[in-house]
């Protein structure tokens, strides 16, 4: 496939800050691209470096192949989703959407025709005449997307647009936006601090921390097999542990838990255990994996999210273990004893 | 169904409505019938509409009224010109901390008082004044121009006074714009022109509006600068009143002028608020 975006080497100082420290990556074509990461971690930034609004200190930018250097927003094929939408409020919905179409200066059969198109896409007919103020948030939003997309843009920026929305509304809008972007086809790139809108909607992510990239993958492969401890940290929930040795190939924890981790050929500093990786009362005949006593501290009850908050007897640790509701466990109380298990494989140790 | 009122509310409404009736309501009702009222031959008080007649008799009232009307939509206009830049550059370029100093600044010849400031214009603007020296001295002219006592001289003066109340409500709708609207214009391909004209000065004009119509009011109803830097040949409707009432005493004639001059600029107000499309209520708050 082609890359629609290529990012080479592009860092962007503030001052003595720098935001964006020398990231590559390429994007490409037809996909769905997040990046994910916390607040102040670069990643509006380097969104803005892409539509425009700043200027990378070194690097280079190309989309399709061309370079973006000294191309104003309004020359560059991409379009941004503003955090707040920044629909115009003196115009409707349908004199929002032909915005950009206008500013081409096509003819105004075509804008029409281009609009009504757009509006019926995301799902909008009936409501051209509306001001943008008396719509919900949910039609806001796709009043946004519509405006850009209706100019054919390359790629589709998205910064954080579900932030402001409820919950429930913000899980709809999470598959709405999935399924309409494999319906056109246009390239988003979604930057987001919210794991789960990047695991769910995306097929590449990369999670970003100090104006670095920390790993780009799959979202599957970001879950399972976190290539650094701020992602084993940031992507998911997961229980952390300081390390304090690693002899005879068991790994010491801060506390003391002792866990066997053979051929580590680095000396680790953190270990990672997934709630769900842990498997209660495992049958003695299971091989290869971690055997942990345990005791039930309290159960914290969340539906199908229910965990146990446990303490290691051994090293007074806490850990989180996810608590399947079905019968089996149902009798499980505060002060129990516990039989943990976990397969090696998802004990995850990191140098950094 | 009725709702009772409580005391408070009375309480409350009390200086309201003696503000509105003692200072507004009952001077214009007696100024409204004084306009109408005319001393015939034999020294009677009539009903008559003789001072209103006057006004169109006279070709100088005339011409002054228009001249007046004229001026103020001009200044108001320059006001605008001059203040707009100030106000993007105050409230979106110069960081909040400078900004709010710098509006400080602004407003001191307010607090001086406009006497002082009008005296003020005069010795920068008169023959041997300091602009003249000053074009002298480089050698850019050879003799002083005449700047004071002429319609020019009394524009500057005008717009000075006037402008500083132009910029508040300006910077404050200004403030309320997103700067993601602007880029979000750039973003869809918008030049920096389409940007001023379809975002930036819709957004603002009930801001516009707003500094206009006090701006508009200030000036036509001005006495001060078109009295003192217009001198004798700028004449301005302020004066044919005081005229009317100070030089010949007749208030009569006097109450006529005023309440042209009030309907004078309702109608223009009213006009410009139907040609931008604003709503007085939306302009006020």
């Amino acid at each position: 496939m082609d890359h629609v975006l290529e990012i080479k080497n592009v860092t962007k100082r503030f001052g003595d800050f720098t935001a964006v420290d020398s990231v590559s990556f390429d994007v490409e074509d037809g996909g769905f691209f997040s990046i994910l990461g916390g607040s102040g971690c670069g990643k509006t930034t380097l969104l803005r470096m892409i539509a425009g609004f700043e200027i990378e200190t070194e690097g280079e930018l190309l989309i399709r192949g061309e370079s973006m250097r000294g191309i104003p927003p309004e020359k560059r094929a991409v379009n941004i989703v503003f955090q707040n939408l920044a629909l115009f409020p003196m115009m409707n919905v349908e004199k929002n959407v032909a915005f950009g179409l206008q500013r081409q200066k096509l003819p105004q059969p075509e804008i029409q025709t281009r609009v009504t198109e757009m509006l019926e896409r995301v799902g909008l007919v009936g409501f051209e005449k509306k001001n943008v103020n008396d719509l919900s948030g949910g039609q806001r939003q796709r009043v946004a997307i519509a405006r850009s997309l209706v100019l054919r843009p390359s790629i589709l920026l998205l910064d954080e647009p579900l932030g402001a929305l409820d919950r429930k509304l913000r899980e709809h809008m999470k598959i709405e936006l999935k399924v309409l972007q494999k319906e056109i086809g246009t390239t988003f790139i979604y930057i987001t601090h919210d794991q789960s809108e990047a695991l769910v909607m995306s097929d590449k992510v990369a999670v970003m921390n100090e104006g670095r990239f920390e790993q780009l993958d799959t979202p599957k492969n970001l879950y399972k097999h976190p290539a650094t401890s701020f992602v084993a940290g940031f992507v998911g929930e997961n229980n952390e542990f300081d390390v304090l040795d690693y002899v005879d190939g068991r790994v010491v924890t801060e506390n003391g838990c002792k866990i066997v981790k053979d051929g580590l050929d680095f000396q680790p500093k953190k270990l990672y255990m997934r709630p769900e990786a842990f498997i209660l009362n495992p049958s003695p005949d299971l091989s290869d994996i971690q055997r942990i006593d345990m005791r039930i501290k309290a159960i914290l009850f969340d539906g199908s999210n229910t965990k146990i908050s446990a303490i290691i007897k051994e090293s007074n640790d806490d850990v989180l273990i996810s608590l399947p509701q079905n019968a089996e466990f149902e009798s499980l109380k505060e002060g129990d004893d516990l039989d943990v298990g976990i397969h090696r494989d998802d004990i995850k140790c990191y140098q950094g | 169904m009725k709702k009772k009122r409580s005391s408070t509310f009375y309480l409350l409404m009390a200086p309201v409505l003696l503000w509105l009736i003692l200072l507004i309501v009952i001077p214009h009702l007696d100024m409204f019938f004084r306009s109408f009222r005319f001393e015939s031959d034999n020294g009677a008080m009539v009903f008559s509409l003789n001072n209103y007649l006057s006004f169109f008799e006279d070709q100088i009232y005339w011409l002054t009224f228009v001249k007046t009307a004229l001026y103020s939509i001009g200044v108001t206009f320059l006001a605008f010109v001059v203040t707009f830049p100030v106000a993007f550059y105050l409230t979106k370029v110069v960081a909040k901390k400078y900004s709010s100093f710098m509006v400080l600044l602004l407003l001191i010849p307010i607090w001086i008082g406009e006497l002082v400031t009008i005296y003020g214009w005069m010795i920068l603007l008169s023959d041997n004044g300091v602009i003249n020296n000053f074009l002298v001295g480089v050698g850019l002219i050879d003799s002083p121009i005449v700047m004071l006592y002429t319609n020019f001289s009394m524009t500057i003066g005008l717009l000075y006074m006037s402008m500083l109340f132009m910029i508040i409500p300006m910077m404050s709708a200004l403030e309320s714009l997103d700067d993601s609207l602007i880029e979000a214009a750039s973003d869809l391909g918008a030049s920096k022109w389409t940007i001023f004209r379809q975002i930036i000065i819709p957004y603002t004009t009930p801001g516009i509006a707003s500094g206009g119509i006090i701006v508009f009011m200030l000036v036509i109803g001005d006495y001060v600068a078109p009295n003192i830097l217009g001198g004798k040949s700028s004449l301005w409707f302020t004066e044919q009143i005081y005229n009317k009432f100070l030089a010949t005493f007749n208030w009569n004639e006097g109450a006529a002028f005023g309440f042209l001059l009030l309907m004078l600029s309702s109608g223009i107000i009213w006009l410009a608020l139907r040609l931008t499309g604003q709503k007085l209520e939306k302009v006020g708050s």
